[in-house]
């Protein structure tokens, strides 16, 4: 059973691996292994017999082959309509035909199945919404990839993400240390203009336990910054935990259950040692599915929710306005049109709707906020979600599904985007990479800071 | 011949038939899983109900749903080929003197022009679902020779029903048929895609259940189908 040094069906679990399989730049010995690759159909077979059960198999089986989830899917929109993109298709010439032919599939299906998963759905579940029997064919694609990532056939990005969290439980290598270090930094660099900021690690028994993305401290530090400042304006009793501080998962992008499981665990046992009152996670929307909606489940809670409550970004900063304890100075609201993008992941998937509108009714002139359309459940997924965003192999396919949000944002004729989801954030800045159409986008923190009618005694005194 | 397909066959037939749909709908629930379909089923029952009621009537209730009302052609003649396959049976006037005859019991009936016209709309409704499965590339790409002939299946009790009913050619010989090609659809019921009859319940009443629980009914959100 021939399997490739970096491509196989062994997850990367040690650094040594990790930087080996990165060293492969682009994933070119990657993909070249990957077409000899072996199907291992018994263990195929096997995995679906166990965890297939009537949910998916009914799915498959009573799909009236109807067509009406075509329309709503964006990549079938923005192919040419393309059949080959109706959701329907796709799942039932991947995972349908893998049952069919009960796991005695090739390596040239695998591929192919690979290809679909990743570059022809990005878990939007927005066809779920759209079936008359109620077949969410996202949902199915999730599982679909894990099939795939357990025999090998998974983007190398994304076998490296999962590699990652797996190593460093972060997306990215940044260590426990670097983490707090990056907290002590912040904290300097942000006391200056505000006295008193802390950001306290491990503090036991605070009102709120912050958790974030490894892109945060890796990449722009300014967010925790940003995330202290109204955590100390808003005069709330916070802590990060030094342990457990990291609440995305590619490896559910990639379909590695198991390090789901571990990585979810890893910050419910902050929150059991820390034992916050609540912990609030940063302005992202995968990693709010994967700690707060999905994560329960595979950390095996039966109630379906995390040890203490688990609130988005959005739903604490909705609060903190709406009971004054952030307060607008109403001469520097946003006074230009602005749009707001709906994330998958914590709109349809948990209907955090309203809340994010109730924000923007704060910081919003009235009158210039432009919904774009459709929006809400209904709004379209940003065209980089699911890791398509990071995946090199399907750059084109990407950029190409970036078209449904530029026509949603040309639409609405604004040129300033609010994305509360890091993911959405990226497709957003991308797609002005990619097509150049002159808007500026923005998370809410650095938004709400520079909009803030600030207490006296928070501001610093004058030498 | 007619007296052993409307009496033994035809118990045999509604014993199968129905008792299928319902070990169907039983298996469906007892193949669920908490863990595996990431839904806290048991937990939060009362939230999963709502939603899986809402989800049932968005999608049963014509226009309700948003899907139905970005397609109103569609809508329009998929509501009717169900109403009349389903409601022409059930209140047709000779099916209910049988029902007279066995049980000294019948359901109120429909005039004679309802139920022909209820039976040529579903006619018209199986022949557009055969058009548009030819019509449409995002339908033709998915339909497989199987659909075609559950449609078969599905309309020709009516076909030979209507034949019969109109007394054309030999009475008989279509009456009987009639009753063959419908005991053959109640038949292929639970052992086919047609199980969506009890499984299309069950399936909607899941996702709806996902969407109340998990999905925004906790947070108060409803899901606007």
């Amino acid at each position: 059973m021939p399997e490739g040094k970096f491509c196989n069906k062994t997850p990367i679990t040690t650094e040594e691996q990790l930087k080996a399989t990165l060293g492969d730049k682009g994933g070119k010995q990657y993909y070249e292994e990957m077409n000899h690759l072996d199907v291992d159909s018994e263990k195929l077979w096997g995995a679906i017999q166990k965890t297939m059960k009537s949910r998916t198999k009914t799915w498959l089986e009573i799909c009236a082959h109807c067509g009406l989830c075509a329309e709503s899917c964006f990549l079938y929109q923005v192919n040419g309509r393309v059949p080959e993109q109706v959701p329907s298709y796709k799942i039932q010439s991947t995972l349908g035909q893998m049952v069919k032919k009960k796991g005695k599939v090739d390596n040239e299906f695998m591929q192919m199945c690979m290809e679909t998963a990743w570059s022809k759905c990005t878990c939007c579940n927005r066809c779920g919404m759209y079936c008359p029997h109620g077949i969410d064919m996202g949902v199915m694609f999730s599982y679909l990839r894990g099939l795939l990532y357990s025999q090998g056939f998974v983007p190398w990005e994304l076998k490296i993400g999962a590699g990652m969290h797996r190593v460093y439980r972060a997306q990215m290598d940044v260590t426990m240390e670097d983490w707090v270090e990056t907290c002590e930094w912040m904290a300097e660099e942000t006391e200056e203009e505000w006295p008193g900021l802390e950001i306290p690690v491990d503090k036991e028994d605070a009102d709120i336990m912050y958790t974030c993305n490894a892109r945060e401290p890796k990449h722009y530090p300014e967010d925790i910054a940003e995330a202290a400042i109204l955590f100390h304006v808003a005069g709330e009793n916070w802590t990060v935990p030094s342990e457990g501080w990291e609440q995305t998962s590619l490896s559910m992008f990639a379909g590695d259950w198991e390090c789901c499981k571990d990585n979810v665990v890893n910050v419910y046992s902050a929150i059991e040692r820390l034992r916050p009152k609540r912990a609030i996670g940063t302005e992202c929307g995968h990693a709010h599915r994967a700690t707060v909606i999905e994560g329960p489940y595979w950390a095996g809670r039966e109630d379906g929710q995390p040890p203490a409550p688990y609130i988005h970004y959005v739903e604490w900063l909705a609060e903190a306005l709406r009971t004054g304890k952030l307060k607008i100075d109403p001469a520097k609201r946003i006074k230009e049109p602005v749009t707001l993008q709906d994330s998958c992941n914590y709109v349809r998937n948990q209907g955090l709707k309203d809340v994010t509108r109730e924000i923007i009714s704060y910081i919003v002139e009235p009158g210039y906020f432009v919904e774009m359309a459709p929006n809400k459940e209904h709004n379209y997924c940003c065209g980089g979600g699911g890791g398509f965003n990071g995946i090199g192999l399907y750059r084109e396919q990407r950029n190409v599904a970036l078209r449904k949000k530029k026509q949603q944002i040309l639409d609405t004729g604004c040129k300033l985007v609010i994305a509360p989801c890091h993911n959405c954030w990226d497709a957003i800045r991308d797609l002005e990479e990619e097509y150049e159409i002159g808007i500026r986008w923005s998370f809410l923190k650095p938004l709400v800071i520079g909009m803030l009618d600030v207490p006296e005694h928070l501001l610093p005194k004058d030498e | 011949m007619y007296d052993f397909l409307t009496g033994p066959m035809l118990w045999a037939t509604f014993l199968v038939s129905f008792g299928g749909l319902i070990v169907r709908a039983i298996m469906y629930v007892k193949g669920l899983s908490w863990q595996l379909d990431r839904v806290a089923y048991r937990p939060h029952m009362s939230y999963g109900m709502r939603g899986a009621v809402r989800s049932i009537l968005a999608f049963i209730i014509p226009f309700k749903a948003r899907l139905w009302r970005t397609r109103p052609g569609f809508t329009i003649i998929f509501f009717a080929f169900h109403i009349g396959l389903l409601v022409t049976p059930i209140f047709l006037e000779a099916h209910n003197v049988m029902l007279q005859k066995a049980f000294g019991v019948s359901l109120p009936t429909l005039p004679t022009g309802v139920a022909d016209g209820l039976a040529w709309v579903c006619l018209v409704g199986g022949l557009f679902m055969v058009l548009r499965r030819i019509a449409f590339p995002e339908v033709r790409i998915i339909t497989t020779a199987y659909d075609y002939l559950l449609l078969v299946i599905t309309v020709l009790p009516f076909i030979t029903g209507l034949i019969a009913r109109y007394e054309m050619g030999d009475y008989n010989f279509w009456l009987t048929a009639h009753i063959l090609t419908g005991e053959i659809w109640l038949l292929s019921l639970p052992f086919t895609k047609l199980s969506h009859a009890i499984l299309f319940f069950m399936s909607r009443m899941q996702l709806g259940m996902d969407y109340g629980i998990k999905r925004g009914g906790m947070k108060g959100s409803d899901m606007a189908w």
